[in-house]
């Protein structure tokens, strides 16, 4: 029982951690029916910034507690992937708004090349470790063990996509998206400004992004020009899972995927008599993901049908 | 100059032929054997990108995960021609099985897909992709299948009639090595695989895929069995990528999971799309410029070298770099691809009114 | 159609460029001839950290080697190392080693994966080239019979037999779980391991699997976790095994972890913090500060090119061994120098190093080191 409930949080921790980058993909989906491939290599960049600050800080002033000078790494991370996810819009997209439907896509995939290698020569090539400067201690539950960061991060993930929620729901920003995200032309005949609200969009997913580095790289002490991009796959994976386009099916999606990975991975040995093993655990995910979408084919909480190819 | 040519075909078409013929020994005097091998390279990857093409280009069904079939193509090749289980079958019979096995996994792969559409097929098909790859890295137990990680090595190289494509050879009084035997052999798949394409795009199928693309509610009420339609158009392509994976795996030798990852089918992808989908010629360019590409900018140094008198910036760093920013450029300065087909053109173009006389400017519609 | 004419204009731009980029001849004092060697690890990618600190390494040694002056022969000779990319990709790595013939490398010191050695092995084969890699540890590399493939770093088995029968008798080690990452290094040491530990008389309770890119090992530690080993072996390299001996230490695994080659360096410590404590690794060859001009290989390496990561010190090896090679035939003559490798007997900055038939390092000594206080220190050394 402790070893489930082990696995359980395990994949509940993964799981908002794919759910935090996940909100982002939804949201440009939402919007403009572009998978933002670069969101991934943001994420990086907001690790890679956090880190840089953090050690500056730790420099200046040593004795400061550790969460303040993680919260001064976050401060300035958020800020910079904004700017980042503002200039990509503005010079990789925006310019292929009416161009066919894969040009964006080829482009996004341009742009996260462009910054893997320029994160490469600015951070260079090895793996960044990151200071263990955090309270690191740790509850136990049933046998089961949950770290003050795992809670933090759960929590932050529901709160993140709870304002988010809001935000769409209830403000004026938030209907502006939703009619940019029903049709471009009728927001714009309403006074919506459109430029301004895909804007918008991309600097509230990329200071998603940026929270999400940091804590990526915190939760598992390590940082690399690399880790946008596995990390990216997953959570597009759970935004698909959950319905893309979807607030809370970014959160679902995120949370199923990490829970199937875990549950996957700890149990698939013994439930195949060692046949198949925990190196199938990607395998597992995705076959229940294929298995989700071939019954729904539009996600778990999609509502909209996909109708262009 | 090119109406000039246009009036005559035949002086084109024999021009071109002796190019083809002659650009292995010219590339090879000129720039190194290595470059062979890259033109090698880019007759497989114009193969691979004319398959996907059937796929997304003609049929508008976006696949993330092509490589998959590449992969079943180079390892059926692995098994039947090497002394892995000890077989050792003749190319002209794998490399047909190479490609039906290919087929029949597009079809399973197409099957429970054919209700999804847009994005949500690139995440399955993606998801498709990587599975087979996880199953060739981990299928050495408890049977040994593909070696795992190790991959499958000493592929028996294509013979006819007793000489073998690998090593060297004396023809004519000249030493000739492996790449410039295969570089005729795939010249020849290509070729076959152009005609394919081409008589595939004008055929019923072809105008059924091409309805199924633009609006396939439409097409259904059109008693186009869409169902069919689909399926096919997964296992046609799927078969070229058999095919192409058959080719690589007696060219290389070796095959390992390695090089069927996820990046191979969104360089695929993205050949097509850059040289401009649906459109052969279009596919063709984009194939060679991304294979080309990333060779031609390990010169970097060189041309440093040349032009400063020593390196200043490390080419390995740069690289990947301009390739980047290569593919950004590109598609915003042409977003309909490199050498759009005329009715993408024109779709494009009908989108939007200001795009249209913005189109019309940039794309020289007399051509 | 302007489209074609600015491609054809493009295109024939490149290929100018690259015609001076070959044609252009490297220039040379008159007396002196330049030797090229070729260098060739992933330099971009996910590897790259690994790769480049490979051609450091060599690079290193290659300056050492010019600056003392070297002569074959009567003639003074310029070493000029080529360092090329291969992305860690099994195709790429066939293209650079063709490239590298076609440039008329006399050697090449590479790869630095098992997978993309053994393919470029062949077309070094084919052109009569000397190879010696610093870390393809896969068997099959020198099983295929060239007399061109050597390398001088322990192989997969050479490494597992040592560290499965001191996990039993050295560390006393009964219940055993073994996770690799599923790479041809680490699946390959993985497995001697597990043979050689059986054998030993450990028994195997678990066997788990995760991938080179992954982070979170919470799942598979947490099964194993569940079947009480007292011991925990790892097959792969740091960028994995630091966060996972933190992961073991947040979930309560109390047992040891052991590992390869791939784990014992600085970057391992510095990513598991201080849950690196205790944790034991193994690492071919001697102990470089036990080795003569260790220590000072080491001071220098790190005034130039910050911390070695993993490889560097086999690579500089590598390269030396090549040139004692060298100046043993009197000539950078690949077929000389070749007929001269199996001769080799270096006092290398790892071990002494000797080559078996196949190419393999004979005899190799591994030694075993353990996180004492933030270092890695010594101990033993296993012949």
């Amino acid at each position: 029982m402790d070893i489930f409930l082990q696995q359980l949080i395990n994949g509940l921790v993964l799981g908002s951690i794919y759910a935090l980058v996940a909100l982002g993909y939804t949201m440009v989906y939402g919007i403009l029916e572009l998978i933002n491939f670069a969101h991934g290599e943001v994420t990086m960049i907001g690790a890679m910034v956090g880190l840089t600050v953090i050690g500056l800080i730790m420099g200046l002033a040593p004795d400061l507690p550790g969460i303040l000078v993680v919260l001064g790494g976050v401060l300035v991370a958020i800020p910079a992937c904004m700017l980042l996810a503002y200039s990509i819009e503005k010079v990789a997209y925006r310019p292929l708004r009416k161009a066919p439907r894969l040009a964006p896509l080829i482009t996004a995939i341009g742009v996260s090349i462009v910054l893997q290698n320029v994160a490469m020569l600015v951070w260079g090539r090895q793996y960044i470790s990151f200071p263990r400067i955090l309270p690191e201690g740790q509850y136990e539950l049933l046998g089961a063990h949950i770290s003050y960061l795992q809670i933090f991060i759960v929590v932050l993930s529901l709160s993140v996509m709870a304002s988010l929620w809001f935000l769409v729901q209830r403000t004026r920003l938030g209907r502006a998206m939703r009619a940019t995200a029903q049709s471009k032309e009728v927001a714009a005949l309403m006074g919506v400004d459109v430029d301004r609200v895909i804007s918008a969009t991309f600097l509230i997913g990329a200071a998603i992004a940026a929270v999400a580095g940091v804590m990526v790289s915190a939760y598992y002490g390590l940082a690399h020009y690399y880790m946008g991009f596995m990390l990216g796959l997953k959570a597009f994976s759970a935004a698909v899972l959950g319905g893309i386009g979807n607030i809370a099916g970014a959160m679902l999606g995120g949370m199923l995927l990490g829970i199937i990975e875990a549950l996957g991975a700890g149990y698939i040995g013994d439930i195949t008599g060692g046949f198949l093993g925990s190196h199938y655990q990607d395998v597992f995910a995705f076959f229940v993901l294929i298995l989700v979408l071939v019954l729904r084919p539009s996600g778990l909480l999609g509502e909209r049908v996909a109708s262009r190819a | 100059m090119l109406d000039g040519l246009r009036r005559h075909p035949t002086l084109v078409f024999i021009a071109l032929g002796i190019l083809l013929a002659v650009l292995p020994f010219l590339t090879g005097a000129t720039l190194g054997n290595s470059w062979v091998r890259v033109l090698d390279f880019v007759l497989l990857y114009i193969i691979l990108a004319l398959g996907l093409n059937i796929v997304v280009g003609y049929a508008g069904l976006l696949d993330l995960g092509y490589v998959a079939f590449y992969a079943l193509g180079a390892y059926l090749y692995a098994w039947l021609a090497s002394p892995h289980f000890g077989i050792h079958l003749p190319f002209w019979a794998v490399l047909p099985l190479g490609a039906a096995l290919a087929g029949l996994f597009g079809v399973l792969l197409g099957a429970p897909t054919l209700r999804l559409r847009g994005d949500y097929l690139a995440i399955v098909t993606l998801g498709f992709g990587e599975i087979i790859r996880i199953f060739m890295n981990n299928l050495d137990h408890p049977v040994n299948v593909t070696n795992g990680p190790q991959g499958i090595n000493q592929i028996d190289p294509v013979s006819l009639g007793g000489f073998a494509f690998a090593g060297r050879h004396e023809v004519l009084g000249m030493t000739i090595t492996g790449p410039y035997f295969y570089y005729y052999l795939f010249l020849a798949f290509t070729l076959a695989s152009i005609f394919i394409a081409m008589r595939l795009q004008h055929s019923r199928i072809g105008r059924a895929w091409a309805a199924i693309r633009e609006d396939e509610v439409a097409a259904a009420a059109m008693g186009i069995n869409t169902r069919n339609v689909k399926l096919l158009a997964f296992a046609m392509g799927a078969a070229f990528g058999g095919l192409a994976g058959g080719l690589f795996a007696s060219f290389q030798g070796f095959i390992s999971p390695e090089s069927f990852n996820l990046w191979e089918s969104i360089l695929i992808l993205c050949m097509i799309v850059l040289g401009g989908m649906g459109h052969i010629p279009g596919v063709i360019l984009g194939a060679i410029l991304l294979t080309v590409l990333p060779e031609a900018l390990r010169y970097i140094g060189d041309w440093q070298r040349a032009a400063l008198g020593h390196v200043v910036v490390d080419p390995n760093d740069l690289r990947m770099l301009v390739f980047g920013l290569a593919l950004v450029l590109m598609m915003i300065y042409r977003p309909a691809g490199m050498i759009p087909s005329r009715q993408r053109k024109r779709e494009f173009a009908a989108e939007d009114g200001v795009a249209e006389q913005e189109q019309a400017s940039l794309y020289d519609t007399k051509a | 159609m302007p489209v074609t004419r600015r491609t054809l204009i493009v295109s024939s731009l490149l290929a100018a460029g690259l015609l001076v980029g070959c044609g252009k001849k490297t220039e040379t004092d008159s007396d002196t001839l330049v030797v090229k060697i070729g260098s060739v690890a992933p330099l971009t990618g996910p590897q790259a950290h690994i790769g480049k600190d490979n051609e450091n390494g060599a690079r290193m040694a290659v300056d050492e080697i010019n600056a003392q002056g070297l002569e074959l022969g009567g003639k003074k000779i310029q070493l000029m190392l080529i360092g090329e990319d291969d992305q860690a990709d099994p195709k790429t790595a066939t293209i650079v080693a063709q490239k590298l013939v076609d440039q008329g490398v006399q050697a090449v010191i590479g790869h630095l994966n098992s997978g993309t050695t053994i393919p470029a092995s062949k077309y070094y084969h084919d052109a009569g080239i000397p190879q010696i890699s610093p870390s393809a540890t896969a068997i099959a590399y020198t099983a295929q019979g060239y007399k061109t493939a050597y390398r001088v770093m322990a192989n997969d088995e050479q490494q597992g037999r040592v560290l499965g029968q001191y996990a039993v008798t050295g560390m006393g080690a009964k219940r055993i779980a073994v996770i690799d990452d599923r790479t041809a290094y680490g699946q390959g040491l993985a497995d001697e391991f597990e043979k050689a530990a059986k054998a030993a008389g450990g028994e195997i309770v678990a066997r788990e699997f995760t991938h080179d890119r992954a982070t979170d090992f919470t799942a598979i530690l947490t099964s194993i976790k569940g079947k009480n080993p007292d011991l925990l072996f790892f097959g792969g390299m740091d960028p994995q095994g630091g966060p996972m001996a933190q992961q073991m230490k947040r979930l309560g695994l109390s047992a040891g972890l052991l590992g390869g080659d791939g784990l014992q360096n600085v970057n391992f410590i510095k990513l598991a913090g201080t849950d690196a404590e205790g944790v034991t690794a193994s690492s071919p060859g001697l102990p470089l500060e036990a080795m003569p001009g260790g220590p000072d290989f080491k001071a220098k390496f790190e005034a130039k090119y910050g911390v070695i990561q993993v490889y560097a010190p086999y690579a500089y090896d590598a390269v030396h061994v090549l040139v004692a090679a060298m100046k043993r035939a009197g000539s950078s003559d690949p077929a000389k120098v070749l007929a001269e490798l199996p001769n080799t007997d270096h006092q290398g900055v790892t071990g002494q190093l000797k080559f078996d038939q196949k190419g393999d390092t004979q005899g190799g000594a591994v030694t075993l080191y353990r996180v004492k206080d933030g270092q890695w220190t010594v101990l033993e050394t296993v012949q």
